[in-house]
């Protein structure tokens, strides 16, 4: 405990972002201008402030509004392909659009909802989690979150151009007429070359690239943050079970994602410069992608699940009313899944023929895998046992996660062994595994995250019995949907095909699987509106409506914008719950601001601007191989402003103002 | 709202890198952490190169016939003593002596331009007398690849540096401050310098054993 005395003295860490600090002023004091004269954009109208906004708590409700409407996006894909599937020989999308379907739903969901979804809690919770006042670089956050809105959108432009193709509007002249990412969502080499797809392959490389920057750059942010601004006396072992799974997530993001970006400009390189990185005329050798591509591709499944089980180890120990059971052991686990997770790589390839060592090898190591995460497991387990469990709609879910990730854990087991992945091999079993894993694991785990802190972040407390009907209706419609693909697999029928004939048996359990995924989709759909209502009139949530055990909820709710009237001292692990229920030893301590306030960052433009470069980078690059004339002067266009929004970024210094919090203020001030 | 004293004083209070709980600098750090990521960036670059270089024992061009190594060796040493500067260039911001860090800035961004000719005046050479371009097989396009990668890494060093030097002719500009920030940018400059070290090693060295 001595490291706490010497902690008294630290006051709130300000966000140290520029090497030039203008001298803050009081607010209001006319309009804050920056280090080179422009005026700086705080307290303007509703648009620009959301535009301009640092703050970690607008920013991740951002992050959540777009990547819920991608969400909503790959949604829709996926009942055109469960659509397509529900009848033998069906012809509702032609062949080619199949293709486009699929792919756009693997990647959409995996990059453009889960991952941002995600994004979205790191941003509303670590700071408050840790006791800090923003995340450590607030304009890098906001710069994190538009470049993934750009990302996003070169991506999902491609539906545009296709629309456009079909209409005879745009064309490529002797190209491809697949102008959406039609290559699935691991584009396996040689689908890639020219040869065999058309601009939607650009699209995909351009937007995954771009996605890259944005991932890479919130993670580097979210580590410093955990880090080097945690409040006083908030040890690393005193850490939130959340804000360790997103350090162990971000330092996944860091290590796994440079081999993906290296992979892409290769393919790149390939489409534009005709080297043979991939092209086996040339030498190339496909294989190398598939390497490559997974050597990104495992982690990232770690990079989906590790925050939803940060969730889930929040909302279990609230509501059975007990501490976390091995609290160390499920941090240490979930390390040593992130640390596995870069050693299991080529169990995605056990049937491109590496060798009996190479396949033995990596047969056991994942097999290891499962061992970090049974034993999570019986720690959530043994977190209810003997817990006052208290249903909720956050339990009901959080419950509905560890048996479903269950589910999705004992058929990748029967993954990781070599010969019984022959058989299941690109087989509907394997679509059955990842959903149960995606779905049954960070899907639920969002929505529990989403009613459970929905309070914390709106001030409004959600109600009725709706959300019940929406969890109970997601689990059934989900389990009716996926459950049966582990028998359609098992009984020959292949993942990506467009259609089957009638003759194969895969009809009744394939209509059981759209209805299914219709029951799934009306589930979503009662959760949005659920949503949609409680921020319009739910009843106010008070500040602690969960009897909460982390330091979020000591605040008001919503949390005003500087988090913390007084910077918290914390003295035990689950610092709240120690504070109300704990030893008069273990109540949270506070330091004062002082008497000039809370210092605050001005909002800035040049985020948005940064961004907004390398949204142009992409769209024209992707243009440029269909023909489009002065594409390339206009990517050249993008990386210029790209490059002037960081100068103009760094001479114009943080700025800022000092707010004082009034004596029991409520509400956010903005 | 505040009085000027206090205001100072706030000042003072508000700057606590020295009480990080780790007492690590957040700049530094950041910086630890991409570099960090950036050896899985050049991992990826110098093992593609490696892997398709030792499954095509014969390729069209011979690496020893087109390499000029005495080239290379002198704008390998030029890089690396550009990182000894770098060093004097962080040692006199600390100092505060801003004369002898823009003259040694200058050194770096000097010897990082020589660097940055020499590989112009290879891959020119490469592509015009020795045949070997991004279209020509498995080797070409690795080897433009990484080291043009490389390259760019150079630039953006040079850039940054260079932006530096100007902006310490600004009245903005104070030693003290901005020390930081100028060793972060070193830590920059040395890791590509160290990546450079490992190419060379790897890449060209290693064709002569």
């Amino acid at each position: 405990m001595k490291s706490e005395t010497t902690f008294q003295s630290t006051t709130m860490a300000p966000p140290v972002e520029s090497p030039v600090h203008e001298p803050p002023v009081d607010r209001p004091a006319g309009r804050p201008r920056s280090n080179i004269g422009l005026v700086r954009p705080d307290g303007r109208g509703f648009l620009v402030d959301w535009l301009t906004t640092v703050d970690h708590k607008k920013i991740g409700i951002m992050y959540f509004v777009f990547a819920m409407g991608f969400f909503l996006v790959g949604g829709i894909e996926a009942l055109l392909i469960r659509a397509q599937l529900a009848v033998a020989e069906n012809n509702l999308v032609s062949p080619q659009t199949y293709n486009q379907l699929f792919t756009m739903h693997g990647t959409t969901m995996i990059f453009l909802a889960v991952m941002p979804l995600s994004s979205a809690f790191f941003n509303l919770l670590i700071p408050l989690q840790i006791g800090a006042r923003d995340v450590a670089f607030p304009r890098l956050n906001a710069f994190s979150l538009w470049t993934f809105v750009a990302g996003a959108v070169i991506i999902n432009l491609s539906w545009f151009f296709q629309a456009a193709e079909a209409l005879g509007w745009f064309g490529v002249a002797g190209g491809h007429t697949d102008m959406v990412p039609a290559v699935g969502w691991f584009g396996y080499a040689p689908l890639t070359m020219t040869e065999y797809s058309g601009i939607g392959t650009d699209f995909w490389i351009f937007g995954l690239q771009v996605l890259g920057i944005a991932s890479i750059a919130a993670a580097l942010n979210f580590i410093v943050t955990i880090i080097n601004f945690r409040a006083p006396g908030m040890k690393m072992m005193r850490l939130p079970v959340f804000t360790w799974m997103t350090l162990i997530t971000s330092l996944l993001i860091i290590f796994a994602f440079p081999p993906i970006t290296v992979a892409l400009g290769q393919v790149m390189f390939d489409r534009f410069f005709g080297t043979s990185f991939f092209n086996v005329e040339g030498g190339g050798q496909p294989i190398l992608w598939q390497h490559l591509f997974w050597i990104f591709g495992h982690p990232e499944v770690y990079i989906l699940i590790l925050p939803a089980m940060g969730i889930i180890s929040e909302i279990l120990p609230t509501f059975s009313r007990k501490p976390l059971f091995g609290y160390s052991l499920v941090v240490f686990s979930g390390a040593v899944i992130g640390f596995l997770g870069f050693a299991v790589w080529s169990h995605h390839m056990f049937t491109t023929g590496l060798g009996k060592v190479a396949t033995a090898a990596f047969s056991l190591l994942t097999m290891a895998i499962a061992v970090p995460t049974g034993v999570k497991i019986f720690n959530w387990i043994g977190t209810l046992w003997g817990g006052r469990i208290k249903f909720s709609v956050p339990m009901v879910l959080a419950l509905g996660f560890i048996f479903m990730f269950m589910m999705g854990g004992f058929s990748g087991i029967m993954h990781s062994s070599a010969p019984a992945d022959a058989q299941q091999q690109d087989s509907y079993f394997v679509v059955a595994h990842f959903h149960y894993v995606l779905i049954g694991g960070s899907i639920l785990a969002i929505l529990a995250g989403t009613y459970f802190w929905l309070p914390k972040f709106t001030g409004r407390m959600w109600y009725g019995s709706l959300g019940y009907w929406m969890s109970g209706l997601v689990l059934v419609g989900f389990n009716l949907t996926f459950f049966p693909m582990h028998f359609l697999g098992l009984i020959g029928m292949p993942r990506r095909t467009h259609s089957y004939l009638e003759g194969t048996g895969w009809q009744p359990l394939n209509i059981v699987c759209t209805i299914g995924a219709f029951l799934l989709a009306f589930g979503i759909l009662l959760f949005l509106i659920d949503l949609i209502r409680t921020v319009r009139k739910g009843p106010p949530a008070g500040d602690d409506p969960w009897d909460g055990r982390t330091l979020e909820w000591s605040i008001p709710s919503p949390p005003p914008v500087y988090n913390f009237a007084k910077t918290p001292v914390v003295k035990a692990r689950d610092a709240l719950w120690a504070d109300k229920h704990g030893s008069s030893r273990q109540k949270l301590g506070g330091v004062e601001s002082g008497s000039h306030g809370i210092h605050m960052p001005s909002n800035s433009w040049m985020p948005l601007v940064a961004s907004a470069g390398l949204l142009l980078v992409g769209v024209s690059m992707a243009l440029k191989q269909a023909g489009v004339p002065f594409c390339g002067y206009l990517a050249i266009g993008g990386l210029v402003i790209t490059t002037v929004g960081i100068y103009l970024w760094a001479l114009e210094g943080p700025g800022g103002y000092h707010l004082h919090p009034r004596p029991n203020e409520g509400g956010a001030r903005s | 709202m505040s009085s000027p004293a206090a205001e100072a004083h706030a000042h003072a209070a508000e700057h606590p890198v020295e009480h990080m709980p780790t007492g690590l600098n957040t700049k530094k750090l950041i910086m630890w952490l991409f570099l960090a990521s950036d050896c899985m960036f050049f991992g990826t670059l110098i093992t593609t190169h490696l892997i398709y270089r030792k499954i095509y024992a014969n390729l069209g061009v011979d690496p020893i016939e087109i390499f000029d190594i005495e080239l290379t060796t002198a704008s390998s040493f030029i890089l690396l003593m550009s990182s000894l500067f770098m060093a004097l260039a962080v040692s006199a911001i600390h100092k505060g002596n801003v004369k002898s860090f823009r003259w040694n800035l200058i050194g770096v961004i000097v010897f990082g331009g020589l660097f940055l000719a020499g590989q112009v005046y290879e891959f020119n050479h490469f592509v015009h007398y020795s045949g070997l371009t991004l279209e020509s097989g498995t080797f070409g396009s690795t080897f433009y690849l990484m080291t043009g990668t490389h390259g760019v890494h150079v630039a953006l060093g040079i850039l940054w540096l260079l932006s530096w030097l100007i902006y310490s002719y600004t009245p903005r500009f104070n030693s003290a401050e901005h020390a930081i920030d100028v060793e972060t940018a070193g830590l920059y400059w040395h890791f590509v310098d160290i990546v450079w070290i490992v190419i060379f090693t790897a890449v060209y060295l290693i064709e002569y054993v």
